[in-house]
């Protein structure tokens, strides 16, 4: 509460002017620390790329080129200037968005990175979609009724989720319900036979094939990307409900708690207004952090299943020093977190009454 | 309450999700449709004056054509393909070569020696990365217009600087980089004079059995008959090449029907899908052999007792039946069998005893250490622990430094290591492919431009040079073979290379595909007469 409104003979308008200059400030202050992140992220990228103990003309010449090949490449790559000059020269392009080219793909980092991420965030999707659409009731129930069946059932598969590398459950899951059973589509975003249907749009085919009346694509599509989003959506809900366990926990011990009951309110009620309400702050946080997760790519679970992916993208630009790709898709990551953190910051706000000043 | 909404909602999404994936028919691939698991990440350009790589080599090999080809059951059987014929100039070192008639592009331009022509000319001046393959003949940018030059419509001259041997230059012309592109199409797309390079690198424009389509890196290739192709009429409308890295995902794949071909399964997954009654196992011995560096730089592995003890301390029939089950086969000659005059003489085995007689010649009874940089790839791991145990029998310790392709390449070239074990693929089908790299090194000082592998490894070998040099002037087919054969024996003798294995490439077939071809060569893998029953 600011001291104006606390005289009475003052106007709106220096109110409305101070609100408005802190909102600015904190626009400003936000602005600040996204642009002070991103300087950070491309320095230290940048300078860990030219440190690592790789040459970079060799990714794009190979081992066989001719010594004038290999020289020319050198100069045309900047490599003879000074390392402060080739940050500056990187920097400058870079704030205006030109990432430079793909040494393995050929095409701007920019253009492969909107081709990669809609497969990414498809999967990343759906996989928290239905890591917090179960996790969260689990969590939920399994507090309420403790020691009981749920809670146990939650004990185990949080240690299932921690314990069982991803790569083997995948896998395994690929094997049992696409090998033996057939119940799910193979690997791959989609069957061969319906390759060239979609038209790319959003990218994401589901909404894709959707959107163009694509129905037998979009079936297939969508018996494709089942088993990876349950795979995803199994190691979130592990954590998911393993944390909404133990915040519940924290809230059903709490005073307000034992008022709600004393008042004769329902115990429905009670956990689903009351306590599980305050346990959504903290809550939004795992969720947030869990779909950032997923979406810097599960490297593993897209190698599995062929998935291509972000992850799979800067992996295997690393692999090949392909410099220009891996800082790219860096800053990409660098931007999902921020913007995961400003939205569940904004999540907050809603929730949370206290954090709107 | 607005959260729990949207989470409701989530969940109902989800649960249906799940429940419209249980009704999945399984569909085979279509019939007139091949498609291949394939780990082809390594494919940077689809234009054939700069792709490089060994799955880009297929890839261009089933849709552009080259003016000279070779029978894949027998190397030493050379044809014309864009070429009806070719004759010598009495001072060898003119090569007139008269065109086919009749031929056709995928975009329905004639083939003609204009674009023969210009895809020589083309190649030689953007200067990629092939590029010396048609450069060792003398040919640079400033004169390529002069040396290589159009006499008549469907008849051209090529002119080399010294009376090469003409085996030597026409294996060359099999090469990718010789690959005939359309002019026409490309110059249609030219941009400051770079000859449609940026176009042609993920676009088409060749006359082969097929056209790609597409190529989206890491993820798909897509291949459609060219009807406009002159020769026999493939069978399958497309191959579709799906990227996937996992080959346990291969395997699962392959088992299932969902691919035609898996191209990368490892030796546990062949022999698992060997048993089954609908997939069979095809394998070719390829241009790539497996060795270990020893860098003449260290005092130690300079001594000509260590290098020979080393020769027999590996444990070569070992790793080729286990670790590399499938994938190799020994070979201690720099020359893949296959090519010219190459010998298939192993005389090397593991002999511990000897090794000891020798390293105690060399005054060093009680062994030594020494560190080995390895490509942390499964392949070179295996043989390295292999070589690792055995060496140690002798009182050899051998410390391995694992890191990545690149990282241990980059060291490997400014010959900072101690040993390394590598993999040298042919980058075309002669003889001197190799030669010129185990067995050549004009200057062995420290700011040499070129690196051979003999440069890599301090190897300074002045009158071995002269002998390599002087082959590929042989035009006596015979005699030729003879010096490469000869050449084999000395550098298995005394070189610092530790010759181990050939590659082969296995691909695991379903069996209702008949008539895929694995060559010698990833360019000469063919799939233009393959058809599905």
């Amino acid at each position: 509460m600011s001291v104006s409104t606390l005289q009475p003979g003052a106007t709106a308008n220096p109110r409305r002017l101070d609100t408005a200059v802190e909102v600015a400030r904190k626009v400003g202050s936000f602005l600040f620390m996204v642009a002070v992140t991103f300087l950070g992220l491309l320095a230290v990228t940048f300078f860990i790329g030219r440190v690592v103990p790789i040459d970079p003309v060799l990714a794009i010449v190979g081992d066989r080129a001719p010594p004038q090949v290999y020289e020319r490449v050198r100069l045309e790559l900047g490599l003879d200037l000074p390392l402060w000059k080739q940050f500056w020269i990187y920097f400058v392009k870079a704030v205006t968005g030109d990432f430079g080219t793909s040494v393995l793909t050929n095409n701007p980092v920019m253009s492969d990175i909107a081709h990669v991420f809609p497969a990414t965030f498809e999967l990343a999707t759906l996989g928290t979609l239905i890591g917090a659409a179960l996790g969260i009731p689990m969590g939920v129930i399994a507090a309420v009724r403790r020691d009981g069946f749920m809670d146990q059932l939650v004990r185990i598969l949080g240690l299932i989720g921690y314990s069982i590398p991803i790569f083997w459950l995948g896998l395994m899951s690929l094997l049992v319900f696409y090998a033996r059973l057939g119940w799910v589509e193979g690997p791959g975003r989609l069957d061969v036979t319906y390759d060239y249907l979609v038209t790319p749009v959003t990218g994401m085919i589901l909404i894709d094939s959707a959107m163009q009346g694509q129905w037998d694509a979009f079936w297939n599509a969508a018996g494709h990307i089942i088993l990876p989003a349950l795979v995803l959506g199994f190691s979130a809900l592990a954590y998911i409900s393993r944390m909404t366990r133990s915040f519940m926990l924290n809230e059903l011990a709490q005073e307000y708690v034992t008022t709600a009951r004393v008042k004769g309110l329902s115990e429905f009620r009670v956990v689903t207004r009351h306590a599980l309400r305050n346990a959504a702050v903290p809550l939004i946080t795992v969720v947030a952090l869990s779909y950032a997760g997923l979406l810097e790519g599960s490297v593993l679970t897209e190698t599995v299943f062929a998935w291509p992916g972000l992850g799979q993208y800067i992996t295997n630009s690393l692999h090949n020093a392909d410099m220009n790709a891996v800082l790219g898709g860096t800053l990409i990551v660098g931007v999902i977190f921020v913007g995961i953190n400003i939205l569940s910051d904004l999540l907050y706000r809603l929730l949370d009454p206290r954090t709107r000043r | 309450m607005k959260i729990l909404k949207k989470l409701a909602g989530a969940a109902l999404a989800g649960a249906a999700m799940i429940s419209l994936a249980l009704p999945s028919a399984h569909a085979a691939t279509p019939k007139d449709t091949l498609v291949m698991a394939w780990q082809f990440d390594d494919v940077i350009s689809l234009d054939p004056a700069e792709a490089f790589e060994l799955s880009a080599g297929e890839i261009l090999g089933n849709s552009y054509e080259t003016l000279i080809g070779y029978d894949v059951k027998d190397v030493s059987k050379i044809f014309g393909v864009v070429a009806d014929s070719w004759t010598v100039s009495p001072d060898g070192k003119t090569l007139t070569f008269k065109l086919k008639p009749g031929k056709k592009f995928a975009s329905g331009n004639p083939l003609t020696a204009e674009d023969v022509v210009f895809s020589l000319q083309r190649a030689v001046s953007l200067d990629k990365s092939p590029a010396f393959i048609l450069g060792q003949f003398g040919l640079t940018k400033a004169n390529v217009a002069e040396k290589v030059k159009q006499t008549g419509p469907l008849e051209f001259t090529f002119e080399t600087d010294k009376a090469y041997a003409p085996t030597f230059v026409l294996y060359c012309m099999t090469a990718n980089v010789a690959s005939i592109v359309d002019k026409k199409l490309a110059m249609s797309h030219e941009k400051d004079g770079d000859f449609g390079y940026a176009w042609l690198k993920t676009n088409y424009a060749g006359s082969g059995p097929f056209k790609i389509r597409e190529w989206r890196a890491n993820e798909v290739v897509a291949m459609e008959r060219n009807d406009n192709y002159s020769g026999e009429k493939p069978p399958l409308a497309r191959v579709v090449y799906r990227h996937i890295k996992e080959t346990a995902t291969q395997r699962l794949l392959l088992e299932k029907g969902d691919i035609d071909i898996a191209r990368n399964l490892g030796a546990e997954e062949i022999d698992a899908v060997k048993k089954l009654p609908d997939i069979g196992i095809q394998s070719a011995p390829k241009g790539t052999v497996y060795y270990i560096g020893l860098n003449q730089k260290n005092a130690t592995l300079a001594k000509p007792e260590v290098r020979e003890a080393m020769k027999w301390l590996v444990d070569y029939s070992a790793i080729a039946d286990t670790i590399l089950k499938y994938q190799v086969q020994v070979h201690q000659s720099f020359l893949p069998d296959g090519f010219l005059g190459a010998s298939n003489e192993n005389p090397y085995k593991l002999d511990v005893a000897k090794a000891k007689e020798l390293l105690a010649k060399a005054g060093l009874k009680d062994g030594f250490s020494v560190t080995m940089d390895t490509r942390n790839t499964p392949t070179f791991t295996g043989i390295a622990q292999a070589v690792q145990q055995t060496f140690a029998s002798a009182g050899i310790k051998l410390e391995l430094i694992p890191g990545d392709g690149k990282q241990t390449l980059t060291k490997y070239r400014a010959r900072q290591h101690d040993m390394f074990i590598g993999a040298w693929g042919a980058d075309y089908q002669d003889p001197h492919t190799n030669a010129d790299t185990f067995a050549a090194n004009s200057n062995n000082a420290d700011d040499a431009k070129a690196k051979p592998l003999a440069w890599r490894n301090a190897w300074d070998i002045p009158e071995l040079t002269k002998t390599t040099l002087s082959a590929v002037l042989e035009s006596d087919s015979a005699k030729r073979a003879k010096i490469y054969q000869d050449l084999q024996a000395e550098v298995r003798k005394t070189s610092p290379y530790l010759m181990m294995f050939q590659q082969i490439e296995v691909a695991a077939v379903r069996k209702n595909v008949v008539n895929f071809v694995l060559g010698p060569s990833f360019n000469t893998n063919s799939y233009a007469k393959t058809r599905k029953e």
